[in-house]
């Protein structure tokens, strides 16, 4: 009998730039979105996709080096499922991928630690290069996009607060009122 | 067209719920009783472990991925130990993976075997919960007599296994099988017959091979809508030297996962015996292993729950660089999410269980 | 377990385990083990739950919900912690995301290790938590009785504090709630 298979395992090293071109070569190949993930080496980021053929149990991975400041593009467009990995990788590693949809916005765990996968050096080398990245204003469409979201989201998240807030300062005001007639 | 009636509300699902043993929150989103979306929050159960790699030597960490999720505890050591062994090039004696393959699929059968009674807790037949649970102590039997754990097996270490099943519990472990199956026989027979059961499972949470490959579902999920892979089939351990093939339905809803689910319990057996009547007698059950390992290392491995990922990266040192676990539940739920769009309020319990979800191992 | 006279129903959290003492706790309830026979009844309303099983180490999101079952109990209440992860943190003490044990967020009663559990040892665990139970509720009942339903006993601060903020509690005892050991330390 044996193993019924003889599937390939590939990794393929490619640079950003090519991420979202790579990815559609996928899709159209029917592969499915098996895994993605990150990893933290030597003062940058590896970022493994994975995808499996159903049909013939193949396997191939796309590697990505990315600095620590870099934008990465989501590809949430061409696999929906690879949202919740994306939304993983930015909050556990601190990877900067744009335009994520469903966007959890670093409340995907919601646990305390900030990136915990991340070693503090690397942490304040991060911070480093986002200072340096701003100051020179290098905003492409994208950066404007994210930018315009977060905004929205800020909007928001404070009207929500506001309201949290008067709804607890009135129940503060309920119970005094109810103490004071007791 | 009545204006009035399309009111749209947010009810919470979760995390503490009759049908969840475990927390995951759902917000759900209703027109009526009609569920128009879902967003999943998790993180009531993530504590990290993959980072403890760091922190903890290669050989240590065995028990810690074991303690994963307490009902695939030895998939997550087996696919751990695999992605190490592979990194270090160690070749594991035949016997001791013919001991891992019969290990696997005891894990199998007894997952199954409780996501049965969970299931049938999720659509009110309390008599079938309690009789899947009974027939699942005669398989836990099995394991406690063989390994000394019932749930955390603890019998993996890099380099082969730690203990060995003898001839007289062999005897026992084909004389117990027996009974399960014949027992297990008449519980199949109420999940695919019984009006009661088909009313709550024929054509609820229908998805399309399409749907499924496009969100990226696996395992039994998956092959319930006609997907025939079953990872198995790479012939890991000592699945190459064993006949079987991938249990497919086609229909894609509720009933379609019970019936393969509940097959594979029965092709679980079928394995084991094949497994025990193959294994060669040899005395040597591990390989020591030297040096550190480095570089990295991909394994797939079949899950009860389906296709898991380990990735390992080694930098030379006794502590990995990386561990990285994608977990079966972890991919189905987008999978989930799909299903209960434009299904009704009451099945959402339903849907939710019928993806066997292990929030455990999703949020590790 | 002689005096026993009521039948307290059980309400279980997993607060971040690994599941395998969540599935031990349930096969305790069903048939081989059944723990039923000690009058207890597994119910998932916290409203109408006596004793509350904690499974797992705690972390940042699950304490809120734990903090919350709690507070939402009925007088008297008993807390059990099942598994080694629910009574110090376990094998996942060391993790990021880990409080490391039950009573940082809750006074625990009954501490059942194990990992996981067996269900010999839960069902040692229940049995024990049915005795406190009993016993805090005669308290109770003779209390009610001398002053009245909606009488709050103060001069006992073990009661007083198991009503209020769960802080208090370990106040009045004079304890302070266990604190979590930087993970960083080890490296």
């Amino acid at each position: 009998m044996g193993a019924k298979f003889t599937p390939k395992q590939t990794l393929r090293v490619i640079e950003k730039e090519g991420l979202l071109r790579e990815v559609m070569v996928m899709k159209s190949r029917h592969m499915r979105l098996s895994q993605a993930c990150a990893s933290y080496k030597d003062g940058h980021y590896e970022l493994s996709y994975s995808f499996a053929d159903d049909e013939t149990m193949d396997y191939e991975t796309l590697r990505v080096n990315v600095g620590l400041a870099e934008r990465v593009p989501s590809i949430h467009n061409f696999y929906s499922c690879a949202s919740y990995y994306e939304n993983e990788m930015r909050e556990l590693f601190g990877v900067k991928i744009e335009l994520i949809e469903p966007d959890y916005r670093n409340k995907f765990y919601r646990i305390k630690a900030e990136t915990p996968f991340l070693p503090e050096d690397a942490k304040a080398e991060q911070k480093k290069e986002e200072a340096e990245i701003s100051l020179n204003g290098a905003d492409s469409d994208l950066d404007q996009e994210q930018a315009a979201r977060d905004e929205k989201q800020a909007e928001k998240d404070a009207a929500a607060k506001k309201a949290a807030d008067e709804k607890k300062a009135a129940a503060a005001a309920e119970k005094a009122a109810k103490k004071g007639a007791q | 067209m009545d204006v009035k009636a399309k009111k749209r509300s947010v009810v919470p699902f979760g995390p503490q719920h009759p049908v969840l043993p475990e927390p995951i929150h759902l917000d759900l989103v209703l027109e009526d009783e009609k569920v128009v979306d879902v967003i999943p929050s998790i993180g009531f159960i993530h504590r990290g472990l993959e980072e403890l790699v760091n922190r903890r030597d290669f050989n240590q960490y065995v028990y810690i991925a074991e303690r994963t999720c307490g009902i695939c505890s030895f998939g997550h050591g087996l696919g751990y130990v695999e992605a190490v062994e592979k990194l270090m090039n160690v070749e594991v004696p035949v016997r001791a993976k013919y001991l891992r393959t019969i290990w696997g699929e005891m894990g199998r059968i007894h997952s199954h075997l409780l996501w049965a009674g969970l299931m049938a807790d999720a659509f009110g037949f309390e008599n079938l919960f309690y009789q899947c649970w009974r027939l699942r102590e005669k398989n836990l039997d099995l394991v406690e007599m063989t390994t000394g754990g019932r749930l955390i097996y603890s019998v993996n270490k890099v380099g082969g296994v730690l203990k060995d099943i003898t001839p007289d519990m062999q005897k026992v472990i084909l004389n117990n099988l027996s009974e399960i199956e014949v027992e297990l026989k008449d519980i199949y027979k109420t999940f695919t017959t019984d009006y009661s059961v088909l009313e709550r499972t024929r054509g609820v949470g229908v998805l399309t091979k399409e749907q499924v490959h496009d969100l990226g579902a696996c395992g039994p999920y998956a092959r319930a809508s006609g997907v025939e892979r079953d990872i198995r089939q790479l012939g890991y351990e000592a699945y190459g030297d064993l006949d079987f093939e991938p249990v497919v339905s086609t229909d894609g809803d509720n009933f379609a996962r019970c019936d393969v689910r509940l097959r594979e319990v029965f092709q679980s057996i079928d394995l084991i015996r094949q497994a025990i009547a193959k294994m060669p007698a040899e005395t040597d059950l591990s390989v020591p292993v030297k040096g550190n390992p480095d570089g990295e290392a991909l394994v797939r491995i079949e899950q009860p729950r389906g296709e898991a990922v380990y990735y390992v990266e080694g930098n030379g040192t006794k502590f990995l660089n990386r561990f990285r676990l994608r977990t079966p539940t972890f991919a189905n739920i987008p999978a989930m999410c799909e299903t209960m769009k434009g299904c009704n309020y009451a099945d959402i319990p339903l849907l939710v269980v019928t993806i066997d979800p292990c929030i455990s191992c999703t949020e590790r | 377990m002689a005096n026993v006279k009521r039948s307290p129903w059980l309400l279980h959290y997993d607060a971040s385990s690994c599941n395998g003492c969540d599935i031990e706790v349930l096969a305790s309830l069903t048939p081989v083990y059944d723990a039923e026979r000690f009058g207890v009844v597994n119910t998932a309303d916290p409203m109408q739950a006596d004793i509350l099983l904690v499974t797992g180490g705690v972390n940042a999101q699950s304490a809120e919900v734990v903090k919350q079952l709690y507070d939402q109990m009925a007088r008297p209440k008993v807390v059990v912690a099942v598994g080694v992860c629910a009574c110090t943190g376990g094998v996942f003490k060391d993790c990021y995301n880990i409080n490391g044990g039950v009573d940082t967020v809750i006074p625990v009663d009954v501490y059942v290790p194990g990992c996981a559990a067996r269900p010999e040892s839960i069902i040692d665990g229940i049995v024990k938590a049915v005795a406190i139970f009993q016993e805090r509720s005669d308290k109770h009942d003779k209390y009610v009785k001398e002053h009245g339903e909606s009488a709050r006993d103060t001069s006992d601060p073990d009661a007083a504090a198991r009503d209020g903020n769960p802080a208090d509690f370990f106040n009045a005892l004079g304890k302070k709630p266990q604190e979590h050991t930087d993970h960083k330390e080890e490296k």
